[in-house]
């Protein structure tokens, strides 16, 4: 296991290396793009609806829109062909291929193509296959793997390529800048498209009212591929289809948008196949394309290959709404990281990657990469059709970790890991996965635990067995917890009779056993604006064992959960939650492991504590009690919290009360709750969190108290600068006499 | 997007002023005259399917494969634009719309003026019965592009340079 973790580690280490520069210069302009096109579209989130509900429908109707379609197509002159796999794909298309005795095909660019391996398989029969779109073209000539889907060369500098084709090609004048590059492929290309004998492209939808093949594209090459030669083969997976050409309004206002952040891509080609347009023929040049009389052939190759089997399984089912537009990969701040090559398995790269991996070509494939989704949770709110890709990476490393075999050292655990998992599971997502029961034990035997902890042996033997980095700090566990210290004053200051609100605090795992200041503060907080806290006895959220996909486990603590706040919830008290993490629990996760009338009642019920705080000044709370700016302040808010939209509650209160505040706007910190803590992922994430350390380190920031919402992103905020992080609600709280 | 406010021509307009795309507006009468001042030859073209709209005597009406090559500048009628987007719709014809406007570097597309929808959704409700009819469309917004050598780069596979001519046809307003 620590071998595999090692070559894990030192694969991450060369990408970061080789490739990390440009993955990340690209995908966080696409990112910035994105912000900036759907920030201008009035109508986004109405069309985001739209989108995924015209999916949802397809995909629950696919059988008779595979029907319609293939009437559609065939009564306008055309061929279609369903292949239940890759090899009955490639066959097929062998077979079209030498009827036309055909000696060379032209290809623009088709992830799908990419997973049936067609170029190899006519590359065997002796076909010239030639990809047309320029990033193809380069990855051909380089003999690469996309590392992007829609930007498959995004790993290689405009150097690189220059020094690939002047190596390459040996032309006249080395070539140097973009413009050099791209006008030598267009000319080599052109002549190559010009005596082609068979086009193929993809489908990014397919019309199953008119038969219509819709491209998404910008450089040309599709259109010329399309319409060159007299055959056309478009290959494209069942879930391209939808009913009709009016549905395919909202795609197109959104796919640009979200992957490179264009309003619109240069071409949107909506070809009707047979096409009306004459075959240019090179071996004709002076016959008039108006003279004419072409008898072009059309071929639509829909593929099953898993998508199915994917269309029957109630948790994956939502990745065929996926129409490919490479925002969860920009918006993910490890592939901005690392790209592809390593956020990918045989054919897709990045969130949603996963589950087609998982659908497609199976979870060996999909084992590759799942990790290296944190469940973030950036890419949610990002995703054009909304699909909750965390929950999809989840379910496959729920399933993985149930594939597992090796139980070694499962009776060595079973004490410390009281979870509801198979045996195999690997032994760091166990450790990690019930880190509530560690802490509980960590605080009973402290300072002991402590040093033992910190001790080399067990660092070594931590690192070897369980994968936890010799160069993180471990948390401390504080002997009085948070609850030992309100039991000890004997609870909450204000009357619950005569108090404004009153409200239960979620004493979470970490504020209750090793930050316990935060807690201390969040309740003097709470008594200063007049709201009577409890603080029952709650079990940790589930967030620690769901992140490492285990499922029954995070829904056994749901459920715990929910039982331990019942009585809160319906005695009409509000439920404060610290952690942003958790609080993402409660209302977002908890939707998928507890029954819906349970879930929505925690959901409405519970609250961000600056939110709390700020909807308790909005009706009449004073803050003056509160202690107030001028302080300068660096805030980091947590990738959860700002999925929910409730970053802007920290700043307005901090800004009330008169701080001045820089905020980042890192996507995320890199540590995300164990990641960062592993052994095969350590460099990953600092390289991640180094944009937000250079953040707080420039002019405008250096020099300011530095606070975080979440607990990981305090803890890589202590790694990345030399000056510790509070979380906000310290800073705010009235002075510690108060608590008397 | 940035141009919903102001008249149809004004965000037509001003979408397409983001890609460097000018817009010449004339009348029918002139529009010969116009296309004229804009194409640089050789120049390759189809007939303009608009009432009392021709083409200047310097556009070949019947390419061929060879003097597609040659051209500089195409010339083809546009079904429809969209002014949120700055797209015109090229629809395939067996005269060649379709490679006129995408194999030369510069491609002078001509628009009345009332064909002129406001976004996207209106697009469509024109292309349903269109497509279900037969027909191909290219929505081409801006000149083909690329990012895939380094950095952004104009003229790819397809044309460097879009030029629109709008021609104000009677009875249209710009309101």
């Amino acid at each position: 296991m620590s071998s595999s973790r090692e070559e894990r580690a030192a694969r991450i280490r060369h990408l970061l290396d080789t490739e990390g520069s440009a993955v990340g210069e690209n995908t966080r302009g696409f990112n910035r793009g994105r912000y900036d096109a759907v920030a201008d579209l009035e109508a986004y989130e109405s069309l985001k609806d739209r989108a995924r509900a015209i999916k949802a429908d397809a995909i629950a109707d696919l059988p008779a829109l595979v029907e319609s379609v293939t009437e559609a197509v065939e009564s306008n002159g055309g061929t279609v062909y369903l292949a239940d796999d890759a090899d009955d794909a490639n066959r097929y298309i062998r077979e079209v291929v030498a009827d036309r005795d055909a000696d060379r095909l032209v290809k623009s660019k088709s992830m799908t193509s990419e997973e049936l391996e067609v170029n190899d398989a006519l590359a065997a029969d002796g076909v010239d296959v030639v990809e047309t779109d320029l990033g193809e073209w380069v990855l051909q000539v380089a003999d690469e793997a996309p590392s992007h889907i829609v930007a498959p060369a995004i790993h290689k500098s405009r150097a690189d390529i220059a020094r690939l084709f002047n190596e390459r090609f040996d032309p006249d004048e080395p070539l140097e800048t973009a413009a050099e590059l791209t006008a030598f492929a267009r000319e080599r290309l052109g002549e190559l498209i010009a005596d082609a004998d068979v086009g193929m492209t993809g489908a990014n939808f397919i019309t199953a009212d008119s038969g219509t093949i819709v491209l998404v594209t910008s450089e040309g090459n599709a259109r010329k591929s399309a319409v060159v030669p007299d055959t056309h083969v478009a290959v494209a997976g069942v879930e391209k289809i939808v009913p009709s050409v009016e549905d395919v309004s909202p795609f197109i206002e959104l796919i640009g948008r979200s992957g490179t952040g264009q309003d619109i891509t240069s071409y949107v080609s909506l070809l009707t196949p047979p096409v009306d347009s004459p075959v240019v023929d090179a071996g004709e040049p002076d016959v008039a394309l108006a003279d004419r009389d072409d008898d072009r052939e059309f071929h639509l190759v829909l593929i099953d290959n898993g998508r199915f089997d994917l269309r029957e399984d109630d948790e994956l089912r939502e990745t065929l709404y996926c129409i490919r537009c490479s925002a969860c990969a920009n918006s993910c701040a490890n592939f901005q990281a690392v790209g592809g090559h390593a956020f990918g398995g045989e054919t897709y790269t990045g969130g949603i990657a996963t589950g087609w991996e998982a659908g497609v070509h199976g979870y060996d494939s999909a084992a590759e990469f799942n990790d290296l989704c944190t469940g973030c949770s950036r890419c949610v709110n990002q995703c054009p059709v909304g699909i909750d890709i965390p929950w999809i990476n989840t379910v496959v490393r729920d399933r993985l970790n149930r594939a597992g075999d090796d139980g070694r050292f499962d009776a060595l655990y079973a004490e410390l890991t009281p979870d509801a998992e198979p045996g195999g599971l690997d032994l760091g997502k166990r450790l990690f996965g019930n880190y509530g029961t560690l802490a509980r034990v960590g605080s009973a035997t402290a300072p002991v635990s402590n040093w033992v902890a910190s001790l080399p042996p067990t660092r070594a033997l931590l690192e070897r067995v369980a994968g936890v980095d010799r160069r993180r700090d471990l948390p401390t566990f504080e002997r009085t917890t948070l609850r030992d210290w309100f039991a000890a004053r004997g609870g909450c200051r204000v009357d619950e009779a005569s108090a404004t609100r009153s409200a239960a605090l979620y004493a979470d795992v970490y504020t209750n056993h090793v930050d316990v200041d935060r807690g201390r503060a969040a309740v003097r907080t709470l008594e200063a604006l007049d709201v009577h806290v409890r603080l029952p006895s709650v079990p940790e959220s589930g967030r620690a064992p769901f992140s490492q996909g285990m499922i029954a486990t995070a829904k056994e603590a749901a459920e715990g959960v929910h039982d331990a706040l019942r009585a809160d919830l319906e005695a009409g008290r509000d439920v404060v939650v610290i952690e942003p993490s958790d609080l993402a629990m409660f209302r977002t996760e908890y939707g998928k492991l507890l029954p819906a009338a349970d879930a929505d009642a925690l959901a409405a019920g519970s609250y961000e504590l600056f939110e709390y705080v700020y909807g308790l000044a909005e009706n009449g709370a004073d803050l003056e009690v509160l202690t107030g700016g001028p302080e300068p302040v660096a805030y980091h808010a947590h990738c959860q919290q700002r999925t929910l939209g409730l970053e802007a509650y920290t700043t307005a209160v901090l800004d009330r009360l008169g701080y001045d505040v820089v905020e980042s706007d890192v996507e995320c910190c890199g540590m995300a709750g164990s990641f960062g803590y592993k052994r095969e992922y350590y460099e990953l994430s600092m390289d991640v969190g180094k944009h937000l350390g250079d953040r707080f380190a420039a002019a405008d920031a250096r020099d300011r108290t530095v606070v975080a919402s979440g607990t990981s992103c305090g803890e890589q905020l202590d790694d990345l600068l030399d000056r510790g992080s509070r979380h906000p609600v310290e800073l705010v709280a009235p002075d510690r006499r108060s608590e008397r | 997007m940035s141009h919903a406010s102001g008249s149809i021509v004004e965000r037509f307009t001003s979408a397409l002023a983001d890609l460097d795309v000018p817009v010449t507006r004339t009348t029918p009468t002139d529009c010969a005259a116009t296309i004229a001042g804009i194409v640089a030859e050789p120049v390759v073209g189809v007939e303009l399917p608009f009432e009392g709209v021709t083409l200047p005597g310097v556009v070949d009406t019947d390419p061929s494969p060879s003097s597609l090559e040659a051209a500089r500048t195409g010339v083809t009628p546009a079904s429809f634009g969209i002014a949120d987007y700055g797209s015109v719709a090229l629809t395939a014809t067996p005269d060649g719309s379709e490679p006129v406007s995408l194999f030369v570097d510069r491609h002078v597309a001509v628009l009345r003026r009332r064909d002129l929808l406001p976004d996207m959704p209106t697009a469509f409700e024109r292309l349903g019965p269109a497509l279900r009819a037969g027909d191909s469309v290219v929505l081409a917004t801006g000149p083909s592009a690329t990012a895939d050598m380094g950095e952004l780069v104009r003229g790819a596979h397809g044309p460097k340079e879009v030029h629109v001519v709008l021609v104000d046809d009677e009875g249209a307003t710009d309101e």
